[in-house]
């Protein structure tokens, strides 16, 4: 046994050469509770990411250690404490959550390290609390409502009830569809969120058939998507009650629905800033190498993650290390890598300027639900809070 | 010296780490485990003020961290205000001598409006209205959309006190740790008051002292008001220590966390809770930092130990520790 | 007022206040009769929806799936009487919270390793999927109806089972006194297992229930947990017509506060804030209402008459 033990310790001491520098990224998700599965799927893409650069940003190694919010904005702010004190990490990254964000951002920033958000976008964040160390590889929450928005004017929609979960993304996400919607907003309920979120809709669904509007726009994120859906698909709502949701039917959702049989999901559409089908190399290597890894379609959530790793290994080479923090958040404006988005920019709030889809749920040829694009919605969209971001 | 024998000597011990750790892991460059420190001392005061009624009154009050929830917005609601304005004017603030006092007053007037209340309810029926006033507590700021309701409510300034700045760690953390050892003789001075032993007293036998002519009903409700009010000052640091304050503080399972220290640590003592809330933060870090994919399970021993704890180690760890010093 | 959403929203209301009760029914008998404080009663639930998800795939039915899950979660709780509960019957009630608190941890724990964290979806069988239109334009989903039938069968099932057999002749008599029912030569320890059980198998159907609506995952008890508590508190420990009763009456506050407090609050304050504040306040709600009968009929409002 001693042997053995002994066999191992320097198995690993040779492994790890003394020499190779690592670069340190701290990668913040919800691990535990409902919302796990989002979390898995980002922490999959991040391997994904890892494998596919051979392991090295550079001549660095890249070492990324996971950590878990348990859907909470206290416990996501005390494990980016630890990443930021204890494991001394040159960038956090992740964050599915707006309000987890909110309550680390100062964390990370005030100890002159990088925050990179991989899907939270709260407004905030995008105008008056941006920061030169601050990037985003997501969006900021109201873009993908308000491309909704045009696709529902376009649509001919009148009148529109909103339900959506009561916590920072939940108000921006509504906040966003009422920017661009044109039609009234005849009803409006927020719901519980968090560790015991609200998952049962049967008195606001009961509203929202009773208000008589044109159509229900929702956004019920990870496991609580599945969720509505099928109380939605019980209620029979499909043919008076039309739905569009933003960032509720998705990877996530599509392959529980699917085995739940509720066929009713087919066919409805949502926005969204990337979606697997969309064609370039990059995102083909990803999509490709998630499936035969993991056996399922990748998310958005993955597809993000999977950016910013490339991102930060990007700029990690450019600057030649991590210890010029000048030349680092230079090289990581530039933005210099294969997204899986094809073109990748940053405006001036370190938020990508991007193009927005309008994606549909279909069958693939093997006939696994998934999504496809079936239009354009923006091209090269600003969100709206850039002009109040002055960063010195 | 008869305070160093028996549970005299872990009252030591644990203060002298107390006092000595910090300072090396500053200077080893272990800010975490200075944070850990922090947290811990703090928890630790909430977890003596709990031992007051719940190990010396037989009070078991499931409802803890409302008080240090409220304790933490009476830091942050201020500084909020200082900051994006509206409020009445003398809320504007961030200055110590308006937040602190605040915590304990606010504290203390929930502690008396809820304990005149509570205190006319006994054994479990204790334990779930006082659960009830937490969770009244909880939705109430959840539905405060100004102070972030669910999303909680960054403090961007933390308070500011002439003799101590909190956003110097180590010295934040001493002042935590001063506060700790000033809460412990408070307490230790109650316990061994003549309050005290009526408290006591009524723990054991109520009708006795009732018919020894004490109110009983009111020496409950002051201790229930003091323990009130000590634990909204931990609640102050709490908000000043974290920068961020949710109404997640004041859940019901924080309230449970709590007993457990005071449990773990052994409640018929007054540095008990102390070595609970030690076992508790570092435990629970150890844990939880656990390699992949053990990390992520460690609810699982955590749970495990709760429960052998109960079962097996009656009188908490300083029993355990000192059952041959003792007997 | 629109009438058909009125009744539609008390129906709703029904519906959840039966899943109330049947969480906590089985927590006031354990409660009332071994005075026992079982806060991880609420894990039993998510047991139960687990343990039916599953064998909904295996068997590809989920009818039969609750059936065999019954049992199965029955078996769990008699585990874990055996193990963790029985101790603790002579022990203080804080000594019990602290104990189940810890029986959360680790129910909550084996559930994400045996089911993994993402939470698992039950399919229905075709015909109770769709909906029924009720008279007056009325029109409810099957499944929410079923819900309501195997409810207030549950509870009539039970009633006859306390009032009417000898099983629940001891049930009571061991609420009200239970050295005379060890004195009587009866197996007290057994009967403790088996009300547990009867307990754990009462929180699994609901779970059952409710995961074909939400799902089965992670935590889903911690949330009913302690509205269960409001309920047997408000209809008085012990009491079963009293679980009933009060479980239906927060099922309808609840519901009815979701539905109709935004517009009653927009009266008096802004639409947004009302919009904001109307969810936490009918939360807020039943915990005054617990609060009240605490302080001033701490028996509650129907208490067992044999006491």
């Amino acid at each position: 046994m001693k042997t053995l033990l002994a066999t191992a310790i320097t198995a690993s001491l040779l492994a790890i050469p003394a020499y190779a520098e690592s670069v340190k990224i701290g990668f913040v998700t919800t691990l535990t509770t409902g919302a796990a599965a989002i979390g898995e799927d980002m922490k999959n893409s991040v391997e994904l990411a890892v494998e596919h650069l051979g392991g090295k940003a550079g001549d660095m190694d890249i070492e990324v250690i996971f950590e878990d919010d348990a859907f909470a904005p206290e416990s996501g702010k005390q494990v980016t404490d630890k990443l930021v004190k204890q494991d001394d990490v040159d960038f956090v990254a992740g964050y599915i959550w707006s309000h987890v964000l909110l309550a680390s951002r100062k964390s990370v920033l005030d100890a002159d390290k990088f925050l990179i958000s991989t899907n939270a976008g709260p407004s905030q964040i995008a105008g008056k609390l941006c920061d030169k160390n601050f990037f985003s590889t997501s969006w900021q929450n109201d873009q993908t409502p308000m491309a909704m928005g045009e696709v529902l004017n376009k649509m001919g929609v009148k009148s529109l009830y909103v339900m959506a979960p009561n916590y920072a993304a939940g108000k921006d996400m509504t906040a966003g569809v009422e920017r661009t919607f044109e039609g009234e907003i005849v009803g409006k309920d927020l719901t519980k969120w968090g560790a015991d979120a609200q998952l049962d809709f049967s008195a606001e669904l009961a509203k929202a058939k009773a208000s008589d509007a044109d159509g229900l726009f929702v956004f019920y994120p990870g496991a609580a998507g599945g969720a509505f859906i099928k109380q939605y698909d019980q209620a029979g709502l499909k043919d008076t009650l039309p739905l569009y949701s933003v960032f509720t039917v998705d990877a996530i959702s599509l392959p529980k629905l699917q085995e739940a049989g509720l066929e009713s999901v087919l066919g409805s559409q949502f926005t969204q800033e990337w979606d697997p089908t969309l064609d370039n190399e990059a995102n083909k290597k990803f999509v490709e190498g998630y499936k035969e890894a993991y056996g399922h379609y990748p998310s958005y959530y993955g597809a993000q993650s999977y950016d910013a790793i490339m991102l930060i290994a990007s700029a990690v080479e450019k600057a030649g290390g991590v210890d010029d923090k000048d030349a680092l958040r230079a090289a990581l404006e530039e933005a210099d890598f294969d997204s899986v988005r094809g073109d990748f920019k940053f405006g001036t709030n370190h938020l990508p300027v991007q193009d927005f889809y309008l994606r549909e749920a279909v069958k693939d040829e093997d006939g696994v639900w998934t999504t496809k694009v079936v239009d354009t919605v923006y091209e090269d969209h600003v969100d709206s809070f850039a002009s109040e971001c002055s960063m010195d | 010296m008869t305070m160093l024998r028996g549970r005299g000597w872990i009252t030591a011990i644990i203060m002298i780490l107390l006092a000595v750790l910090p300072p090396i892991f500053v200077a080893t460059g272990n800010a975490f485990w200075l944070d850990l420190a922090t947290r811990l001392v703090i928890l630790a005061i909430a977890a003596v003020s709990l031992n007051l009624i719940l190990g010396y009154g037989g009070l078991v009050s499931f409802g803890h961290a409302a008080l240090l929830g409220i304790g933490a917005y009476a830091v942050g609601i201020p500084a909020h205000h200082w900051l994006y304005g509206g409020g009445p004017e003398w809320l504007q603030t961030t200055s110590g001598w308006l937040q602190f006092p605040l915590a304990i007053l606010a504290a203390a007037l929930f502690a008396l409006v809820t304990g005149a209340i509570c205190l006319r309810t006994r054994g479990v029926y204790f334990i779930m209205i006082t659960m009830a006033f937490a969770q009244m507590m909880y939705y109430l700021i959840v539905s405060i959309e100004e102070y972030g309701g669910d999303d909680g409510l960054v403090i961007d300034q933390r308070s500011e006190l002439p003799f101590v700045d909190f956003s110097d760690p180590l010295q934040q953390y001493f002042f935590c740790f001063v506060s700790l050892v000033i809460v412990l003789l408070l307490v230790r001075m109650i316990v061994n008051s003549r309050f005290g032993m009526v408290l006591q007293g009524a723990k054991g036998n109520e009708e006795r002292m009732r018919t020894l002519g004490y109110n009983v009903y009111a020496y409950r409700l002051t201790a229930y008001v003091i323990s009130g009010a000590m634990c909204g000052f931990a609640g102050a640091l709490l908000g000043n220590f974290t920068t961020f304050i949710s109404p997640e503080m004041m859940d019901w399972q924080r309230s449970g966390e709590l007993m457990f220290m005071v449990i773990l640590g052994g409640a018929s003592t007054t540095v008990g809770p102390v070595l609970g809330a030690v076992v508790f933060i570092v435990l629970e870090h150890l844990l939880s930092s656990l390699p992949e994919p053990l990390g992520v399970y460690w609810h699982l021993p955590f749970g495990l130990l709760l429960i052998i704890v109960v079962l097996f180690v009656r009188g908490g760890l300083t029993t355990l520790l000192t059952r041959r010093g003792d007997r | 007022m629109d009438t058909s959403l009125f009744i539609i929203q008390l129906l709703n209301g029904i519906q959840l206040g039966l899943l109330l009760f049947l969480v906590a029914s089985g927590l006031t008998l354990v409660f009332g009769i071994l005075d026992f404080v079982n806060l991880a009663h609420g894990a039993l639930y998510m047991v139960g929806a687990f343990i039916c998800a599953s064998l909904t795939y295996a068997t590809g039915s989920f009818i039969l799936a609750v059936i065999i899950a019954l049992p199965l979660t029955a078996a769990v709780g008699f585990v874990i009487e055996r193990l963790v509960a029985r101790p603790l019957y002579a022990r203080n009630h804080l000594d019990q919270v602290l104990a189940t608190f810890g029986l959360i941890l680790v129910l909550d724990t084996a559930a994400h390793l045996i089911w993994g964290p993402q939470g698992m979806a039950v399919p229905l069988p075709e015909f109770l999927q769709g909906q029924i239109s009720l008279s007056g334009g009325l029109v409810l989903p099957t499944f929410r109806l079923v819900i309501i039938f195997t409810g207030l069968a549950a509870a009539g099932g039970l009633f006859w089972l306390v009032n009417y057999t000898r099983l629940g002749m001891l049930i009571r008599a061991g609420a009200s006194n239970r050295t005379m029912v060890s004195a009587l030569g009866i197996n007290i320890q057994l009967l403790f297992s088996l009300v547990f059980a009867l307990g754990a198998a009462l929180a699994g159907l609901a779970g059952m229930l409710i995961a074909p609506i939400t799902e089965a995952s992670i935590g889903m008890g911690n949330s009913i947990i302690i509205t269960a508590f409001v309920v047997i508190i408000v209809g008085g420990i012990g009491s079963m017509k009293g679980a009933f009763l009060a479980a239906l009456m927060i099922g309808l506050i609840d519901t009815l506060g979701r539905s109709y407090l935004d517009e009653i609050f927009s009266l008096v304050m802004s639409p947004v804030a009302a919009e904001n504040s109307a969810p936490a306040i009918s939360a807020m709600l039943i915990y005054i209402i617990m609060a009240a009968v605490l302080a001033f009929r701490p028996q509650g409002l129907f208490p067992p008459k044999v006491r």
